[in-house]
């Protein structure tokens, strides 16, 4: 090995890291470590100048060996080894001392800030010693992709990719797609009907060449690694078989059983063998199994007597597909706060206590009044419409009780609801909100015209709603009047928060998603990089990340749809270098190290009587290395030596 | 029947306003398995009246019955008739735990009278007793005389799932609910079982008080309840002394018996309407207590 | 129903809150008291006062203390009809959504009240708490003929002409001793009053 010459860099990060950490005194005290040969601080080493710097002292100084005290190496490793790679240097003869995340942000004391910084930039001027040079290999990417969830987000990623030329495969775990935006009536601000702008998207989905639909199926498992990812799905069985119905609803007319609607908040009945609402696609039904009574009793069975063209079929199983992707699009979207959980504001407990959802199927032409507003009463509804309203806010959101986050998207969807209550009934409505929260273009002047309309906006949250001889009260503080007021009247609607879908856990956990402390998937940057996993190749989309309305989970469809185009096109993948090896000599072939690989990376070799590792599925965690008993094992860039020089260093200051 | 062993905080209503709540418990117990074993020489919990005169003598005052408990040793659970002594003994333990200041305080001044109070008793109510140690299938069995048709109103008030505790749920309470049907009454839907009756307030701002008991009352008297039942002596005595009172404020003419859950059940279980102490109210209970 | 007071201040002109009448320190005072520290944390909602049956009986509105109390309008607070009207039915503390145990603070003010003198010596609710307090330390339990006759003593006999119905109603049906029940070691539970409430005062 040729002499080390070792370049130390110490960023100020702006104010970030040299408010706190005496960067002068680190670049001093780095200078006088063995075998360095430079030592600078600057103001913000990511930056081009800063860039510059290291690839001039590579140059002209002959440096061999960089550390850049800086922030995570989650931030910037990549940046970096780039640079060295642009001036002639391997990028893995480089280490990142965070000085900023695991030191100026969180310590209190500018001293121990600085000693600490010292400590952490001596242990990667050991480390980077015994660093080698390491070789980035590359491989193919499947051109087929995936997209999960069929709801208005997973349709634009599916139908951008299928329009550059992809095949793509749209899972949806429901009988239709369409997700949340088909129940809608109008959408906010411009009052555009939902149904318009949404069925001739689901329909080109459904028609497209090169996107296959599948409906009513699930995703069981995945295996595999960017750009080669094998996808196991399930689909469900039906019961009707998809190739022969043509969608007469013969088989819905002549079931005798009915089941209250999901699709419509349970406002109306669907039959067991339905389809969830009349634009379905496809436009197929499902029977509901544990509502059929040919199912549960054996008897009945008329669905399958009236089908002209023998579609149905009690005898279908599920079965299950393998699919080859390159990439994947999570788009699952999310659920409503289900207000059972909380009695105070008598949902359940009085029928004229609807969710904003439910509310929305009121005032839809195909919903279960015909697009009418009007009150229950004893489970039926009437022919009277409501003389007063009042929509809640906030019901769940902003709340630690529930859901400590801001829904993002019920403030607007509150204020078209007034609005179309007052359009459609004439009812005085009352809007009870903390903060009206109209940030969105346009979004601002559909309040203002909301407010000209005449709805009674109250500033303070509806605490209760309580029923005195037969009439409803909103219990609430006027907070701008200072005043208690207990206001009466006919209909109440929740505006209820947006939560992580059912299920959100599991899908995280086949696709390898960390999910936030509120249960969405979590962003890999929250800023830079919204759309990307933990996962490679695994992108999120919609709201299954948090709260959207409809063009922010478009624009993320698209935009998810590009990250994986771009992925696509490149053609092939970077697969890094960082990943177990065994010494085929040293092993005993115990096969301690195989069920342990979470990645399933390490096959036994008979021939050899050793484990072999394979590189692609390899992510480098190291577990394997732990476990081996006879030491054959060990990781590329975290090696014993190297990882021993940091710790030794950093606890010897 | 194996026997049960618990301490037994009566609390100062359990001697005074509410001695036949504290009569149907001593009779009730045994035929359930009970063995409630009152607490020596207890004191006053604190109540929110002392809470609001300095928040931490209630902490204190309820330590010391809290250390008598666990002097008294055998690991038993203490368990509470009334939801105001059931709240201040479980804040005090929750501010003991949370509170380190507090905590220092306290322990400081049980040491000051040779005591101690290391925060493991554990403070249950009666109700919860009833519901998860005997069961309601065992109570339902020891049902002598079902009371079959009976219309009553369970009311719960503020204290027994407020703040928060791992029995109750704040706002829709059910334990009693599921207590009544075991002895074969018909529970009626009640919207205000756990608003406040203002209990706290009947001394000293009657007029806004008194509004409070006729909410509550007036709904169980709209849900043609015979008789509204408590699981505590302050509700009991509002409920009840002062009915006479809200009538003639309001112009109402409710007569609405108001009983103990123990009562209730005493009845069920086939104990008499005297030994159980139904003579000893304000509003009489009439035919609830020939069943 | 009756019908719903507004406590819309409607008359007089504008309150001007000059700096100087601002006491910075009084909500740390009250968050040390109460052990509740989030009070910076109000969103001013108002769930507090839309849950609180006993609202439309206050001057100001239990959300409206809070503010006053960040803000450091001790005096107002302190001195104001509300504070009394709690009942401790801990409603607003399960439903505030930033977890803010209100009633935690409620309890803390009336303290600061009482110490600090703000609250008059006949009012009711005063009378109530002091005359508890003696009670219990003399007895170590609580005497309801004691209470009863004390808090007379404190706001006048009327009072005691108003609740002797209720008493003797009480004796009759056997809901009210005539003689005191005492703690055999009363001395320990005045030991322990005194310790607690020695700092009262000085607040």
């Amino acid at each position: 090995m040729s002499e080390v010459r070792i370049a130390v860099y110490v960023c100020h990060c702006g104010t970030n890291i040299a408010d706190k950490v005496d960067v002068a005194g680190v670049r001093e005290f780095a200078r006088r470590l063995p075998g360095v040969e430079v030592a600078r601080d600057y103001q913000y080493m990511c930056a081009d100048p800063g860039q510059e710097l290291l690839r001039s002292d590579i140059r002209e100084r002959g440096i061999n060996r960089v550390v850049v005290a800086s922030c995570s190496p989650r931030m910037h490793e990549a940046t970096f080894r780039q640079v060295l790679e642009s001036a002639g240097l391997n990028g893995y003869l480089f280490e990142m001392a965070n000085i900023r995340e695991h030191c100026s942000w969180v310590t209190e004391e500018s001293e121990l800030a600085t000693h600490k910084a010292r400590a952490l930039v001596a242990a990667a001027v050991k480390r980077v010693r015994f660093h080698a040079p390491l070789e980035e290999r590359y491989v193919e990417v499947n051109q087929k992709a995936l997209v999960v969830g069929g709801g208005i987000a997973g349709i634009e990623a599916a139908l951008k990719i299928a329009r550059a030329g992809k095949k793509v495969w749209l899972v949806e775990r429901g009988p239709s797609i369409g997700g949340k935006m088909a129940g809608l009536d109008k959408t906010f601000p411009t009052l555009d009907c939902s149904a318009c702008i949404l069925t001739p998207k689901m329909v080109e989905a459904a028609q497209h060449p090169k996107i296959t639909l599948l409906s009513y199926s699930e995703v069981e498992g995945v295996d595999g690694y960017v750009g080669n990812f094998q996808v196991t799905v399930r689909r469900k069985a039906r019961y009707v078989r998809e190739e022969d119905c043509t969608g007469c609803g013969t088989c819905y007319q002549k079931c005798p059983k009915k089941v209250p609607s999901e699709f419509d908040g349970g406002l109306s009945h669907r039959k067991a063998i339905y389809v969830p609402f009349p634009q379905a696609v496809p436009n197929v039904p499902v029977i509901d199994r544990s509502n059929c009574i040919r199912f549960q009793t054996g008897r009945c069975g008329a669905c399958e007597k009236f089908c002209p063209r023998d579609a149905v079929d009690f005898e279908q199983e599920d079965e299950f597909l393998t699919l080859e992707v390159g990439a994947v699009i999570v788009a699952t979207g999310y659920e409503t706060f289900q207000p059972q959980e909380a009695p105070q504001w008598g949902w359940g407990r009085y029928e004229n206590v609807l969710t904003a959802r439910q509310l929305e199927r009121l005032v839809n032409a195909s919903g279960p009044t015909g697009g009418k507003v009007l009150l229950r009463r004893d489970g039926e509804f009437t022919d009277e419409v409501p003389k007063s309203v009042a929509v809640l806010h906030c019901i769940g959101s902003r709340d630690e009780n529930y859901y400590p986050y801001c829904s993002r998207l019920c403030c607007m969807a509150s204020l078209k609801l007034a609005h179309l209550i007052r359009e459609k009934t004439g009812a005085q409505v009352y809007s009870f909100y903390i903060d009206i929260r109209s940030a969105g273009k346009g979004y601002e002047e559909f309040y203002t015209r909301v407010q000209a309309e005449g709805i009674q906006f109250i500033r303070g949250k509806g605490a209760e709603v309580l029923e005195r001889d037969g009439q409803l009260y909103v219990h609430a503080e006027d907070t701008l009047l200072g005043a208690y007021r207990e206001v009466p009247v006919d209909m109440v609607v929740l505006s209820t928060a947006v939560t992580p879908a059912p299920g959100a856990e599991r899908v995280a956990q086949i696709f390898g998603i960390q999910r936030g402390q509120d249960g969405f998937f979590l962003e890999s940057h929250p800023k830079l990089e919204p759309l990307k996993t933990a996962t490679e190749g695994i992108y999120i989309v919609g709201c299954c990340q948090g709260p959207k309305d409809i063009p922010d989970s478009v624009a993320q469809g698209a935009g998810g749809a590009a990250e994986v185009l771009s992925l696509l096109t490149a053609g092939r993948v970077q697969i890094s270098p960082v990943v177990a090896e065994i010494d085929a000599e040293a092993c005993s072939g115990c096969k301690v190290c195989v069920p342990l690989c979470p990645y399933s990376a390490i096959k036994y070799d008979e021939e050899r009587g050793a484990c072999g590792v394979n590189e692609a599925l390899c992510k480098g965690c190291g577990t394997c290395v732990a476990s081996c008993p006879s030491g054959a094992l060990s990781c590329r860039h975290f090696t014993d030596e190297q990882i021993y020089a940091q710790i030794e260093e950093v606890s010897s200051l | 029947m194996t026997m049960r062993r618990y301490w037994y905080y009566p609390g100062c209503s359990g001697h005074a306003s509410a001695r036949d709540y504290q009569r149907s418990v001593a009779l009730i117990s045994p035929a359930l398995g009970l063995d409630l074993v009152e607490v020596e020489d207890w004191n006053c919990c604190g109540t929110t009246a002392m809470t609001s005169v300095e928040p931490r003598l209630s902490v204190v005052l309820s330590a010391r019955n809290l250390a008598l408990a666990e002097e008294a040793g055998g690991r038993a659970d203490l368990v509470v008739t009334c939801n105001s002594c059931y709240a201040i003994l479980r804040r005090a333990q929750e501010q003991y735990a949370r509170r380190r200041e507090v905590r220092a305080e306290v322990d400081e001044a049980l040491a000051g009278i040779g005591r101690r109070y290391s925060g493991t008793v554990r403070v249950r109510h009666l109700l919860e007793v009833l519901v998860r140690d005997v069961g309601l299938d065992a109570l339902r069995e020891r049902v002598r005389r079902p009371l079959s048709g009976l219309r009553l109103a369970p009311y719960y008030g503020c204290l027994l799932g407020r703040p928060r505790n791992d029995f109750e749920d704040p706002e829709e309470p059910l334990s009693m609910d599921r207590l009544l049907e075991a002895t074969g009454a018909t529970v009626v839907r009640f919207d205000r079982k756990s608003k406040c009756c203002g209990g706290a307030l009947i001394t000293t701002h009657e007029e806004a008080a008194l509004e409070l008991v006729r909410e509550v009352l007036s709904e169980a008297a709209a849900r043609e309840a015979r008789a509204v039942v408590t699981a505590c002596p302050m509700c009991q005595f509002n409920l009840d002394a002062y009915q006479a009172k809200v009538n003639a404020a309001f112009g109402t003419r409710l007569r609405l018996p108001v009983l103990y859950f123990s009562q209730v059940l005493g009845l069920s279980l086939g104990f008499g309407a005297s030994e159980l102490g139904l003579g000893q109210r304000f509003v009489p209970v009439g035919g609830v207590g020939k069943l | 129903m009756r019908a719903v007071q507004s406590q819309v201040p409607g008359r007089g002109p504008l309150p001007v809150v000059g700096e100087a009448d601002l006491d910075g320190k009084f909500v740390v005072t009250v968050m040390e008291l109460s052990g509740e520290d989030g009070l910076l944390g109000c969103i001013q909602c108002g769930t507090c006062t839309g849950s609180c049956q006993l609202s439309s009986w206050m001057d100001y509105t239990p959300r409206r203390i809070v503010d006053m109390v960040r803000k450091g309008l001790a005096r107002e607070v302190l001195a104001s009809r509300a504070i009394w009207y709690c009942a401790s039915c801990y409603y607003c503390t399960v439903r505030c959504p930033r977890g803010i145990k209100l009633t935690e603070v409620l309890y803390a003010l009336k303290s600061l009240a009482l110490a600090r003198g703000y609250a008059e010596p006949g009012a009711p609710a005063p009378a109530f708490y002091r005359t508890f307090f003696e009670v219990v330390g003399r007895y170590g339990r609580l005497y309801e003929p004691g209470l009863m006759i004390g808090v007379a003593l404190r706001s006048g006999f009327g009072r005691l002409f108003r609740l002797a119905p209720l008493g003797l109603g009480m004796l009759r049906r056997g809901k009210m001793a005539l003689l005191p029940e005492r703690v055999r070691a009363v001395d320990e539970v005045r030991a322990l009053m005194e310790r607690v409430s020695r700092g009262l005062v000085r607040r």
